[in-house]
């Protein structure tokens, strides 16, 4: 079991602020049970998502993972309707780390991190698969869950649930020995 | 099989159709397409507690050129029907399907985008079974299904009637 000393936090708190700097979009980092969250500006979530990982006194270098949000339909106001949320983990200090940030609807469109993790690749392939968002730079963006030629982004809060008719159009099963069943 | 119980002398008269009809009854040979917590249950049903080798089925092949029952347990994808129906069409007949489980016989709880409403729609399956997940014993119920089917002859994948010379004699006036 990790134990979370008070001390690691403060110097975890003053780094990432440092680092963000001018970055940060609303505010200081959150400190919650597990670490801290953090919300920054989509045009420095590369560069300080690279520098929390080389700081040798933080190491972030544990990828967890990369995940999309629709706010469209969200409570209370955001400032875009995407979100692209990373989590890293230092297993030097046990403590994790959110990166939140927000992408218009208008231009959903962020640098990969897949060049810092490598991990991180299938996870943006994910969120662009489920919410269209796009990651410059990525080695080979394409649909990981839904099939190559599926039209639309299901987890965008817009796209209904039963879908858009691909059930019903997907090409059926021709038999071999003569008939083609079609339902 | 007319097993002439009762006389004396040791020989028994069948068609050869229910000959090869009853051996491929008793020889099942299944093709696991396990995608889901019903899988588990078929394994379950494979265990020795409830040991589907006392039906003959105990052959789990994992090339469908070597299987003539598909198993379809749990929920089939859009992305993944492509490769079940490759699968089915791979099998050499007479080959029967069975569609364990609510997913796969209707889609169950999962009326979304992107999951097949039952794989009948695509692929012929004879057996149906009910559950989420259904037990062994439900099961065996099906494989037992399969094996009446088997001894009748009848598939429906095809409509295999085997009108072979030697089994258009006698016996079926009789």
């Amino acid at each position: 079991m990790i134990v979370h000393k008070q001390e690691n936090h403060k110097l975890v708190l003053a780094k990432i602020t440092t680092l963000a700097g001018s970055g940060l979009l609303s505010g200081p980092p959150v400190q919650d049970r597990c670490g801290f969250t953090l919300e920054i500006r989509a045009a420095a979530a590369f560069e300080f998502l690279r520098a929390v990982k080389q700081d040798p006194a933080l190491r972030f270098e544990y990828f967890i993972d990369v995940t999309g949000v629709d706010y469209s339909t969200y409570s209370e106001p955001k400032p875009e309707r995407f979100a692209v949320v990373y989590i890293v983990l230092s297993p030097l200090l046990g403590i994790r780390l959110q990166v939140v940030t927000y992408l218009p609807e208008s231009h959903p469109q962020i640098r990969s991190i897949a060049p810092i993790f490598a991990g991180a690749e299938w996870c943006e392939r994910e969120v662009y698969d489920m919410y269209g968002i796009r990651f410059a730079g990525h080695p080979d963006l394409k649909r990981i869950l839904m099939p190559d030629d599926f039209d639309g982004y299901p987890l965008r809060k817009d796209y209904p649930l039963k879908g858009r008719g691909e059930r019903a159009s997907f090409p059926v099963y021709e038999a071999t020995h003569g008939h083609t069943r079609n339902f | 099989m007319g097993l002439n119980s009762g006389r004396s002398f040791d020989f028994s008269t069948t068609r050869l159709d229910t000959l090869v009809n009853y051996a491929r009854s008793k020889s099942l040979w299944p093709m696991p397409f396990g995608v889901a917590c019903c899988a588990i249950e078929m394994m379950a049903s494979y265990m020795p507690k409830y040991d589907t080798s006392r039906f003959g089925a105990e052959v789990l092949k994992f090339s469908p050129r070597q299987s003539d029952l598909l198993i379809v347990s749990g929920r089939i994808s859009l992305k993944m029907m492509p490769v079940l129906t490759r699968i089915w069409e791979q099998m050499p007949e007479p080959k029967w399907c069975i569609s364990m489980g609510a997913c796969a016989s209707t889609g169950g709880v999962f009326n979304t985008y992107t999951l097949v409403q039952g794989v009948d729609q695509f692929i012929p399956v004879d057996a149906y079974i009910p559950g989420c997940p259904p037990r062994p014993e439900a099961f065996i119920d099906a494989l037992m299904l399969i094996q009446e089917k088997a001894r009748k002859g009848q598939a429906r994948s095809h409509e295999y009637t085997h009108t072979g010379a030697l089994s258009t004699q006698d016996e079926d006036a009789g």
